[in-house]
């Protein structure tokens, strides 16, 4: 299987375009760009994908060591643009891909241009003298809902959403698909990404960054936003009217306006 | 129903809480349902209040990166479980039902159905908490099956000079039942024993046979010179178990010959031929002998076969040639094919080879359990091939 197969990797706009590669966070899949992306294509070799364990990506794929950190996701980004030679790459990730695109920047930071960061949170749980928003409680009452909300899943279904992208006649059945994966890499992908602590990985990052941070958001609220715009040398920070988590969902014209005039 | 001016009521007093919000959540109406179910007051809310604020903190966190971005994707959402925080406190489990109304003149609307699901809620805990056990269970069923298993086996078999010996094991499916295979070689006062064995059936019962046929071929050498009178002794002690379970042995009685190269005294009981694999080609080596432990009369018999330098003699239970595609069979063709193609190779190269390649056969998941082991005495004269290990 190849990263390209096992990522569900899918490539579009300027074949001869600087890369700009899409990420996706916890939840859903690449389809979280879909308002955003095309506005691209006409300036860049754009390229969306699902991390291992999401979306149509090969559930085969996962291993709990691999992606028992958020250095595993990092590695899949890093194995996409080693498989499409990528260089001078943008990289744009929502919510937790934010760190996961900061990760794989200071891993290779000679192939990355630019990150943008929506909605980053270095660290969700609060600590001394640092608020993240969130209590380890609230971490576990994330977990439990996950279970009361994968009751659907089953094994039977899986080889449904896994394969028949294409087929409308399944959407009855494929409703929520776009947010759905196995209920234990779901459970897992919480658990790396709401326990993380990747604070220190933003003083060691040297590229070019801009963060992008809504009104309202409760998963990663202001004061987070301009944590990791003070942590990040040399950043930029813009404060969207968008409210919530999703500003690529629930307003693409202003994020896409934000992405190009940093680009 | 008299519609005349009912819809209002049929919003306000549905068998279900409405509610009426901004794209981003924040609550435009709420019906009196909503507001009987939850205690809130339509003032506190409305203008007030974002769907969100409602939630407990870990059911937030999956609004947002769940809920939210459904609505968005594909305009709706259906059989959210989430529980919503009741103004006099504490919880009430709701499933919640939306969907996203584009408004042709204004901004747009997420319209919320709301049912409460208390009953239906700790029942799916209850289902939730029943599969958590019994994964729990099998796993531990697995993890005891794979040591007990690891017991029929030797952590690693003795080092003889004069002598490259292997042996592998892999168990059936995902290997949560414990198999009947099993393998030792060990030393006798005519020199040493190798033995391969299959007990027939899974799971506890037979890993007593198992056992018991581990201890009896061990202790038997003692009293018994004969390959044939040790098989003979373990026939009997299974006979006298009252167990349903029989059991097949291939047991090889090992003397290293002076000039390099062994001699094996080879009884069969019941149990498939091995290999012996020279320069000439593959031959199968034993005599036919009857199961031990079932039959009343029994038939076994004592080959010698001499095992030069550069040549091999390989053991393997019934999962090797039953190996199962489909219907059809790994068998004996493709077992000697193989095994002449790897015969150059070490012992462990042999065995490994044979193993991948029953298990390629059957896409990686094995239809019954397999046991190899591989005896080669390698080439040159003795002390001249002895590598370093």
């Amino acid at each position: 299987m190849s990263v390209l197969e096992r990522n569900h990797v899918k490539v579009s706009g300027r074949p001869d375009g600087k890369p700009l590669v899409f990420a996706h966070g916890f939840g859903c899949d690449q389809n979280m760009w879909r308002l955003v992306a095309p506005a691209f294509e006409e300036a860049y070799k754009v390229v969306l994908f699902d991390y291992v364990g999401a979306g149509r990506s090969h559930l085969s794929a996962y291993t709990p060591e691999r992606y028992s950190s958020l250095h595993g996701y990092a590695q899949d980004v890093l194995d996409i643009c080693h498989e499409l030679d990528l260089s001078e790459v943008s990289f744009v990730g929502h919510s937790v891909s934010s760190l996961v695109g900061v990760l794989a920047a200071n891993a290779e930071p000679d192939r990355f241009a630019n990150l943008v960061l929506v909605g980053p949170s270095p660290r969700y749980i609060d600590d001394d003298g640092y608020t993240g928003g969130f209590s380890a409680q609230d971490i576990e009452e994330l977990l439990e809902s996950l279970d009361s909300n994968y009751l659907g899943w089953s094994s039977q279904m899986a080889p449904v959403i896994m394969g028949n992208p294409d087929r409308p006649e399944l959407g009855e059945e494929l409703t929520n698909s776009f947010c759905r994966t196995d209920p234990d890499i779901a459970k897992r992908f919480a658990q790396v990404t709401f326990m993380s602590d990747n604070r220190a990985d933003l003083e060691k990052c040297r590229t070019r960054a801009l963060v992008l941070q809504c009104a309202n958001d409760v998963i990663a609220p202001e004061v987070v936003g301009r944590y990791v715009h003070a942590a990040l040398p040399g950043s930029e920070l813009v404060l969207m009217r968008a409210t919530g988590h999703c500003p690529n969902l629930s307003a693409p014209e202003e994020t896409i306006a934000a992405i190009k005039a940093f680009l | 129903m008299d519609l005349t001016g009912g819809f209002e009521e049929l919003f306000e007093d549905a068998p279900c809480g409405f509610l009426v919000t901004d794209a981003d959540g924040a609550i435009r109406r709420a019906n009196r349902t909503f507001l009987a179910m939850t205690g809130h007051r339509a003032e506190d809310l409305v203008g007030r209040a974002r769907v969100q604020d409602l939630l407990a903190v870990g059911d937030r966190i999956f609004y947002e990166t769940h809920f939210a971005p459904l609505l968005a994707l594909q305009s709706s959402a259906r059989e959210i479980a989430v529980d919503l925080r009741r103004a006099a406190g504490g919880r009430l489990p709701v499933l919640l039902n939306a969907v996203m109304k584009d408004e042709p003149t204004g901004p747009r609307e997420i319209w919320i159905c709301v049912f409460a699901a208390t009953d239906r809620r700790s029942y799916e805990r209850e289902l939730l908490l029943a599969r958590q056990r019994a994964e729990q269970s099998e796993k531990e069923a697995r993890d005891l099956a794979g040591i007990l298993q690891a017991s029929f086996i030797p952590p690693s078999l003795p080092r003889i000079d004069g002598l490259d010996l292997a042996g592998v094991y892999r168990p059936a499916g995902l290997g949560d039942e414990v198999g009947g295979d099993f393998y030792d070689m060990y030393e006798t006062r005519d020199g040493w024993a190798l033995v391969i064995g299959d007990v027939s059936g899974k799971g506890a019962e037979a890993a007593v046979v198992t056992s018991l046929a581990r201890y009896t071929l061990r202790a038997a050498p003692a009293r018994e010179p004969a390959p044939s009178g040790i098989l003979a002794s373990l026939h009997h002690a299974v006979v006298r178990e009252r167990t349903d379970r029989f059991v097949t042995v291939a047991y090889a009685q090992v003397a290293l010959a002076p000039g390099g190269g062994c001699l094996l005294t080879l009884s069969l009981g019941g149990h498939p031929q091995p290999v012996h694999l020279t320069g000439a080609g593959a031959s199968r080596v034993g005599l036919h002998g009857t199961l031990l432990g079932m039959l009343r009369r029994l038939k076994l018999s004592d080959v010698t076969v001499e095992v030069r330098p550069g040549e091999s003699v390989v053991f393997f239970t019934d999962g090797v040639i039953e190996g199962r595609r489909d219907s059809e069979l790994f068998g004996e063709d493709r077992l000697e094919r193989v095994l002449l193609e790897a015969r150059d190779e070490s012992a462990s190269g042999i065995a490994d080879r044979l193993l991948q390649e029953v298990s390629a056969f059957q896409s990686g998941v094995l239809s019954d359990d397999v046991a190899i082991v591989v005896l080669k005495v390698p080439a040159g004269p003795p002390g001249s091939d002895q590598r370093d290990r």
